[in-house]
């Protein structure tokens, strides 16, 4: 049975990426074990009698049974049995998803509409979201706008950011690699959009890769701009290498050509149209896209700084 | 067949205008049938664009893009969800079936307050008509549950939308009040408690949810109204309210509106499978006693809807416990209903498949339904497609056929024509498999991870979205035959006997379609109401 668990729980859930994800998923395979059961007695009971006492014709006498205190006693507590056992089991689960360990490394993560940012003790800022492989981390959540949800299918976590307080997951990943982050509370325009990546990395690579973040600043103007575009999420809706659209327009090859808008005008593509689009991405609509804009405002989000080290980094994709 | 003179409740008042006044609970089951059905209509287009918009991810050239972007996608998400629950599947067995059987089953003339169930309608429809303007006005995209602080931020005629969901839930209750009432006060002589039959025991029970819990749903929705339009602080986080509060009273009411919903297609059932198995009902008792226990317990599961919203661990415990003790009495209901197929002579008309197609359907929802109630897998599921299908396969798959079941059972007594059996067969073929086409896939994609209230997703879940889309047209085509043999029997169909299926309960002991006031005599009730011996 256990084995026969392992093997359709698996196959309909993604990949394993905590210790806590295999638990969950062996509890998943019970229960779709013993519903596969309960549904096998329930419909094929109702298959078997309705060919067997098939109506043969309009005369045919049936039996008055109207109850069996036996029957009925039992068909009340075997499903009750049945359903205090996983509640018990869900439960000490549960209370381990919940009981935040001690020493984690701790990671601040806001949500805002519609995308993720990590803030590492540190001072560094990322879109995605980087942690070491076998550390337990604690991610604590908040959000600037409206409820968020901040979910990773591969590790079986999910827990609300809730503007006005802050609430806390955690978690301890097994594998190396990248899993989707998806935000599943409803926030409005590009709530679909609302995802990012997980990256687990070697301890080694993780604190390679914070230093070089907090260094970030000592880079040429363009390099620290390409870094921003990346972690500030511009790079989930813009293509840079090639002409077409994502979300939005591609920013390839655009500077100092016409921009054309969805009112019919034409703009020059140069610092003020770019710094525009930034800050009040409703004000001018590229030619192509339908208002509103799903690109959330800049304003307030950025220095003066870091705005022109991403001008100057578009600048470059000539 | 038919009334000695040739007159019963249709053609007794002429005129068009003589239904929009009249306080015969037939006639006003009518005007529900007849709005209700259209609302169904414009929630199900709404559902198909959904289900195409969804058919590819939106960067295939041509397909799956077609609601342009994510705001129009979330508003007609938002209008099919509010249509389906408010206007359709909510009022749907009570304000039709409800109205229209429930004096006839317990031997009553009409029911207790005849105004106060034509004035039911009217308020109804009032709210059903502020709804509709909203579209037309300012699209709301709050999504049917208006969860704040987003609800209090976003654009849109969210207030007249909130407004219009309270005008209705007025309605809800005083069609609950206007039953309960009328299974007290109304019986006919001899029809003690325990011999009504089990459809109106569920309408009854229903009734109580409403009257109980409605009122919560309208002050939250007032409470919302207001913090929108004077920014009172109960809920914004930016004036010290708080939104997770919005959540406890909003499924405070629409948890209970689950049971709602779905405990009339559990009556429905009951009566459809004793008629078509010619048997007695097993466990009378505790069919009528567990309505009446899911009603109770059901006020105290809402929490299970919030084990990741931030609510303490000890609340999630608490929830998820009394939520395995709802699945009881369920459980025992399906028990009972297979028990009563037991050594019976079951006849497959097209009411008794949909009534074996909830059973099928029912017993995926109800499994379902209890693995979301273990918290650490809930934790994993929760706002995933998993939800999705499983309230589908509740709410559409239970409820829906229900009612397509019940409509076919009741529609000869209702209209005294007979409808075509084939093509109300043929649409069960096509709505039952569509369903599953339809529903299944999304339990593998909520596994998989994919959330719900997305317009667009990742590559991988793509195939099994294609999949469900196929399936969505599958079972509209289901609809239309079922559309088209229910207006084929209103012209066409033979004229009915008064009890062309044997049944035993009082509504088929008068004629089809029934005079005016139900019963040439006043029925005297001697025993229960399944005796098949
Ligand atoms: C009686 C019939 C139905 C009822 C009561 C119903 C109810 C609901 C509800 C309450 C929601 C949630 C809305 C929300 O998340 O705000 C929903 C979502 C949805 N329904 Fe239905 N529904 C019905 C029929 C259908 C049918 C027939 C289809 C497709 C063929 C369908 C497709 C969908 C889709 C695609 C969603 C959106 C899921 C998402 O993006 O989260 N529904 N429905
Ligand atoms: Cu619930």
């Amino acid at each position: 049975m256990l084995l026969m668990n392992k093997a359709m729980a698996g196959s309909f859930m993604p990949e394993q990426g905590t210790q806590i994800a295999k638990q969950v998923d062996n509890l998943y395979g019970f229960l779709l074990v013993v519903s596969f059961i309960s549904c096998a007695i329930l419909i094929g009971g109702m298959i078997y009698f309705v060919l067997k006492y098939k109506r043969k014709s309009a005369h045919d006498k049936t039996a008055y049974i109207t109850h069996d205190t036996r029957l009925e006693v039992l068909w009340s507590a075997i499903p009750l049995i049945i359903f205090l056992v996983v509640f018990a089991w869900g439960w000490v689960l549960y209370h381990d998803m919940r009981k935040m360990p001690e020493n984690a490394l701790e990671i601040m993560v806001m949500g805002r509409q519609w995308s993720w940012t990590a803030e590492y003790k540190n001072g560094v800022k990322s879109s995605e979201i980087v942690v070491p492989v076998g550390k337990d981390v604690k991610l604590i959540l908040g959000s600037e706008d409206v409820i968020h949800s901040f979910f990773v299918p591969s590790f079986r976590i999910k827990q609300d950011a809730v503007p006005g307080r802050y609430t806390s997951l955690w978690f301890n990943a097994t594998k190396l690699g990248e899993f989707h982050v998806f935000c599943t509370e409803y926030c409005g325009t590009s709530h679909a959009a609302m995802i990012t990546r997980l990256k687990v990395v070697t301890q080694e690579e993780f604190d390679k890769w914070l230093i070089e973040e907090s260094e970030v600043g000592l880079l040429p103007i363009a390099e620290r701009g390409a870094k921003y575009f990346q972690t500030r999420a511009c790079a989930s809706c813009h293509n840079v290498d090639n002409p077409a659209a994502k979300i939005g327009p591609s920013l390839y090859q655009r500077w100092g050509k016409e921009a054309h808008l969805s009112n019919g005008t034409t703009v020059p593509f140069d610092e003020n149209y770019v710094r525009e689009s930034m800050m009040l991405p409703q004000a001018q609509l590229a030619a192509g896209f339908s208002a509103p804009s799903p690109m959330p405002s800049y304003q307030g989000q950025l220095s003066e700084s870091e705005l022109a080290a991403i001008i100057e980094y578009i600048k470059g994709l000539n | 067949m038919g009334h000695a003179s040739g007159k019963n409740y249709i053609n007794e008042e002429p005129g068009l205008l003589s239904w929009f006044t009249s306080l015969d609970h037939k006639r006003i089951a009518i005007l529900y049938f007849v709005s209700i059905m259209f609302f169904f209509l414009v929630g199900g287009i709404m559902a198909l664009l959904l289900r195409l918009e969804l058919f590819a991810v939106n960067s295939a050239p041509n397909v799956g893009n077609i609601l342009k972007n994510g705001d129009v996608y979330n508003q007609v998400l938002t209008y099919h969800g509010a249509v389906m629950v408010f206007m359709v599947i909510v009022p749907g067995i009570p304000a039709i079936l409800g109205n229209f059987f429930l004096p006839l089953q317990i031997g009553a003339k009409d029911v207790a307050f005849p105004r106060l169930n034509l004035a039911s309608w009217y308020i109804f429809m009032l709210g059903a008509a502020l709804a509709v303007i909203t579209f037309f006005v300012a699209k709301v995209d709050t999504g049917w549950t208006f969860y704040t602080p987003y609800s209090i931020r976003t654009g849109g005629a969210v207030v007249m939308m909130v407004v219009a969901a309270f005008i209705m839930g007025m309605s809800s209750i005083v069609t609950g009040l206007n039953f309960i009432v009328t299974v007290h006060k109304l019986r006919a002589p001899g029809m003690s408690m325990f011999r009504i039959p089990l459809f109106t025991w569920a309408i009854y029970s229903t009734a109580i949810i409403q009257v109980l819990a409605t009122p919560v749903l309208g002050i939250t929705l007032l409470l919302l109204a207001m913090e929108r339009t004077f920014g009172v602080g109960i809920f914004d986080p930016k004036l010290g309210g708080d939104p997770v509060l919005f959540q406890h009273f909003f499924w405070f009411y629409s948890h209970p509106a689950v049971y709602i919903m779905i405990l009339p297609a559990m009556g429905v059932i009951s009566e459809l499978i004793t008629t078509y198995s010619k048997k007695t009902i097993f466990g009378y008792t505790a069919i009528a006693f567990s309505s009446i226990g899911i009603a109770a317990v059901s006020f105290f599961v809402w929490g299970h809807h919030m084990f990741v919203s931030g609510q303490s661990e000890i609340a999630g415990i608490v929830f998820s416990f009394l939520t395995m003790l709802v699945g009881v009495p369920t459980a025992i209901k399906m028990f009972n209903w297979l028990a009563t197929l037991y050594k019976g002579s079951i006849e497959f008309t097209a009411p008794m498949l949909y009534a074996l197609g909830f059973l099928f359907l029912f017993a995926i929802g109800g499994v379902t339904g209890i693995m979301l109630a273990v918290t650490a897998i809930d934790v994993h599921f929760h706002d995933t497609y998993f939800v999705v299908a499983h309230f589908h396969y509740v709410m559409v798959g239970g409820t829906l056929m229900a009612i397509m079941g019940g409509f076919f059972h009741w529609f000869p007594k209702m209209f005294g024509k007979m409808y075509s059996e084939v093509g109300a067969r043929w649409s069960w073929v096509f709505i039952f498999i569509g369903f599953n086409v339809t529903f299944f896939p999304q339990f593998i994609l909520g596994a998989k991870g994919m959330p719900r209230r997305y317009f667009d997703y990742v590559p991988e879940y793509e195939t099994l979205n294609r999949v469900s889309t196929v399936g969505s047209w599958l079972i509209t085509i289901g609809f239309l035959i079922g559309l088209y043999v229910i207006v084929q029997g209103l012209r066409k169909g033979k004229q009915a006997p008064d009890n062309p299926w044997g049944s035993k309960t009082l509504e088929w002991q008068t004629s089809s379609p029934p005079i005016m006031h139900n019963f040439d005599h006043d029925p005297v009730v001697t025993a229960g109401p399944y005796e098949y011996k």
